[in-house]
């Protein structure tokens, strides 16, 4: 079943770059509470974005031209995971170092990407992703925000919700209908590139249970863009966005959300001497899923570095993946509270309520978990 | 190296076919299956190459255990690659009995139910801090329908080598992984062509969206089983503990999901002992219990984890995955 996706391992030539992607994460991590690090990737720092862009970390998967690393997925992967394994602040530049520069370097025009591609590697611009809208959540074909060409270009009109960081964004890549109405579905859906400066555009953010606010809601209103606004072709938007959501499915994560909270539990047990057998059967069991979730990461890498575009194989580990960063606070949640007369280190407490009260999200943010098992289904044939 | 893979499925299509391993479960002789895998030179595989085998690393012989478990072969066939490796690499290496030989390891004395001994001739067992080797005789149907496990009281008299390096068990369970993984992703295949074609309220019940989702579940049950194994068997021999215990575990787990969705999406038909589908969910209930289930490994894998203070990615990082210097 799926047998394109197979172990593989990580080149040592970008295996190489871990010392150094170390080195930075170190330093960001030096003044973090281990609460604030499980914010992962919502975590928002741009001066620490600028300074991995000056080391040549971004834009791993981008060509020298543009100011890339010229490297690949595998560099890529192995830069993020050690950003990740600690939680550090990669915000300001993760999704457009993940799904922005891809898309422009793959769809865009010559002067796109002179524009955006070597901006994206010096860590200097924030993009957002305008997929899902009120009317339509995982139902993206049910996209109603409208761009209509002007004798100068675009005149977009409509309201996109949920945009992680569209109140620090520079752009958003937004999926619009440029022609046909809802009816329609997948065709007449374009992708087109807004200045979030531009007169006519408001960020609202929206504070979420935890206390913090990364998501958004952005409104349109006579939005006038110029004709070089739009990305590709106009009416491929659907295909161009399911060829970026492997992208943003694949990576490491989907697995390591909770994985500063697996590191603080840890050493509480270290901490209060407890190596019960249902405390290390717990352990073992989430250390023994982390790591097939790895390899099964790896492995995706692998087909984004063959050139393909693994959108099956991808669903598949983000929907394990997720499920996994689910488990994380649930389980280790139960043990804690096993043991009510030990000691918790406040620390540990926030980080546990923190990844527990954010933990839905992991199943509905880049697709939710029904979605992606309907395309799975599909991929074997049942639909 | 896919070749090789080809050339071995074949002879399991030829030496295995399904009828053949139910008569095998019925009792029937399988000295004639056993000959034609005997013959085939697959069962020196493990053995160096100085030694007269193939030479092959784990890594390498893992797609064919995977086939095994694919066609639910009735007999011990990896137990005999893994048995004729480690009586090769003895210090003093020991000349393997003929047949097939499966493999134990025994703890206190108690009863050993041996997975895929019916038809063995010798078993290999760990006991104490020695390798043994014993007829194969005297052991008790378990009393499980169709079961080709056996159970035997082992009483250990000399042994024929010291324990190898890393212990039988781990390498049992990498083994078991790979048949676990092999029948698993035979029963989604199997699963998800009879969702396509068994039409219920009008139209094949792979149209319902409820079903989709549980035949999603199993797929990626079936694909993490899958590279699991390869995982487990992806540092060579001995498998590393923490590396063994992965992939035993994932699987494990995996295999009671795999066989409660197969059954489940197969409705009545699939508990039937004429339906096919019985001989690969029985199969992995019997291979998840053997050398260790989930919470065994895991436990192991705790405590190796809890040990070692390195975070959570780097301890998997440098003590699951292979080393790449």
């Amino acid at each position: 079943m799926f047998d394109a996706l197979t172990f593989a391992a990580l080149p040592a030539g970008d295996e190489a770059l871990r010392p150094l992607a170390r080195q930075f994460a170190e330093e960001a991590l030096a003044a973090l509470p281990p609460d604030i690090r499980a914010r992962s990737w919502s975590g928002f720092d741009q001066d620490f974005s600028r300074r991995l862009g000056a080391a040549g970390l971004l834009g791993l998967t981008l060509p020298k031209a543009y100011g890339g690393g010229a490297r690949g997925p595998f560099a890529r992967f192995v830069v993020v995971e050690e950003l990740l394994a600690v939680g550090a602040p990669v915000a300001a530049h993760w999704i457009a170092d993940r799904q922005s520069a891809p898309l422009i370097l793959n769809f865009g025009s010559e002067a796109q990407r002179q524009t955006y591609l070597p901006a994206i590697c010096r860590g200097e611009l924030v993009f957002c992703i305008g997929m899902s809208e009120p009317g339509a959540g995982s139902d993206l074909a049910g996209v109603r925000t409208r761009a209509e060409r002007t004798a100068e270009g675009w005149r977009v009109n409509g309201q996109k919700i949920w945009t992680t960081n569209a109140m620090h964004g520079d752009y958003m890549i937004a999926l619009v209908r440029t022609s046909g109405g809802v009816e329609d579905r997948r065709a007449g859906l374009s992708q087109i590139i807004i200045d979030l400066k531009a007169p006519g555009v408001t960020v609202r953010p929206i504070a979420d249970l935890t206390g913090d606010a990364h998501f958004a809601e952005v409104f349109f209103d006579n939005v006038d863009l110029p004709a070089d606004a739009l990305i590709g072709e106009e009416g491929e938007g659907w295909a161009q966005v399911t060829a970026e959501l492997a992208f943003e499915r694949s990576g490491p994560e989907r697995i390591y959300s909770s994985v500063v909270l697996l590191d603080a539990w840890t050493e509480h047990l270290r901490r209060v001497g407890r190596a019960d057998g249902a405390a290390l059967a717990l352990l073992g069991e989430l250390t023994a899923r982390l790591a097939v979730l790895r390899a099964m990461s790896i492995a995706c890498t692998a087909r984004l570095a063959a050139g393909e575009s693994p959108v099956v194989e991808a669903s598949l580990v983000k929907d394990l993946g997720t499920a996994f960063e689910q488990a994380l606070p649930a389980t280790i949640g139960d043990d804690l509270a096993a043991h009510p007369d030990e000691g918790v280190d406040p620390d540990l407490y926030r980080t546990l309520l923190y990844t527990t009260h954010i933990a839905p999200s992991f199943s509905l943010r880049g697709g939710t978990r029904e979605i992606l098992r309907g395309i799975i289904a599909r991929g074997m044939g049942l639909r | 190296m896919s070749d090789f893979l080809d050339a071995f499925e074949k002879l399991l299509a030829n030496a295995a076919p399904l009828h053949a391993v139910r008569a095998v479960e019925a009792g029937a002789d399988s000295a004639a299956m056993w000959d034609a895998l005997a013959a085939s030179g697959f069962l020196d595989a493990l053995v160096p190459e100085g030694r007269g085998g193939a030479g092959l690393t784990l890594a390498e012989v893992q797609p064919l255990w995977m086939a095994l478990g694919r066609h639910a072969v009735p007999l011990p066939v990896g137990e005999t690659m893994i048995a004729r490796m480690l009586l090769a690499i003895a210090p003093e290496p020991v000349e393997p009995p003929q047949g097939p030989i499966a493999l134990a390891v025994a703890g206190k004395g108690a009863a050993l139910i041996v997975p895929q001994a019916q038809g063995a001739a010798h078993l290999l067992v760990e006991a104490g801090d020695g390798l043994h080797l014993a007829l194969a005789s005297g052991g008790e149907a378990t009393g499980v329908a169709g079961d080709v496990a056996v159970r035997f009281s082992f009483t250990p008299g000399e042994p024929v080598a010291p324990s190898p390096q890393g212990g039988l068990r781990a390498r049992a369970a990498v083994l078991r992984a790979a048949l676990i993984a092999g029948a698993a992703n035979h029963l989604t295949a199997m699963t998800a062509a009879y969702a396509g074609e068994r039409v219920q309220f009008g139209k094949a019940i792979g149209r319902q969206q409820a079903l989709q989702q549980q035949m999603a579940v199993m797929a990626e049950e079936a694909v993490a089983a899958r590279i699991a194994s390869e995982l487990g068997c992806a540092a060579g021999c001995p498998p590393p503990l923490p590396a063994a215990a992965t992939a035993k575990s994932v699987t494990s787990r995996a295999a009671a999901k795999v066989a409660a969705i197969a059954h489940g999406v197969h409705g009545a038909i699939g508990i039937s002992a004429e339906y096919d589908l019985q001989l690969f969910t029985r199969r992995l209930h019997q291979w998840r219990l053997a050398d260790g289930g989930e919470r065994y490994w895991n436990r192991l894998l705790g405590a190796a984890r809890l040990a070692d203070g390195a975070r959570s990615v780097d301890y998997v990082r440098t003590a699951i995955f292979p080393n790449q210097d």
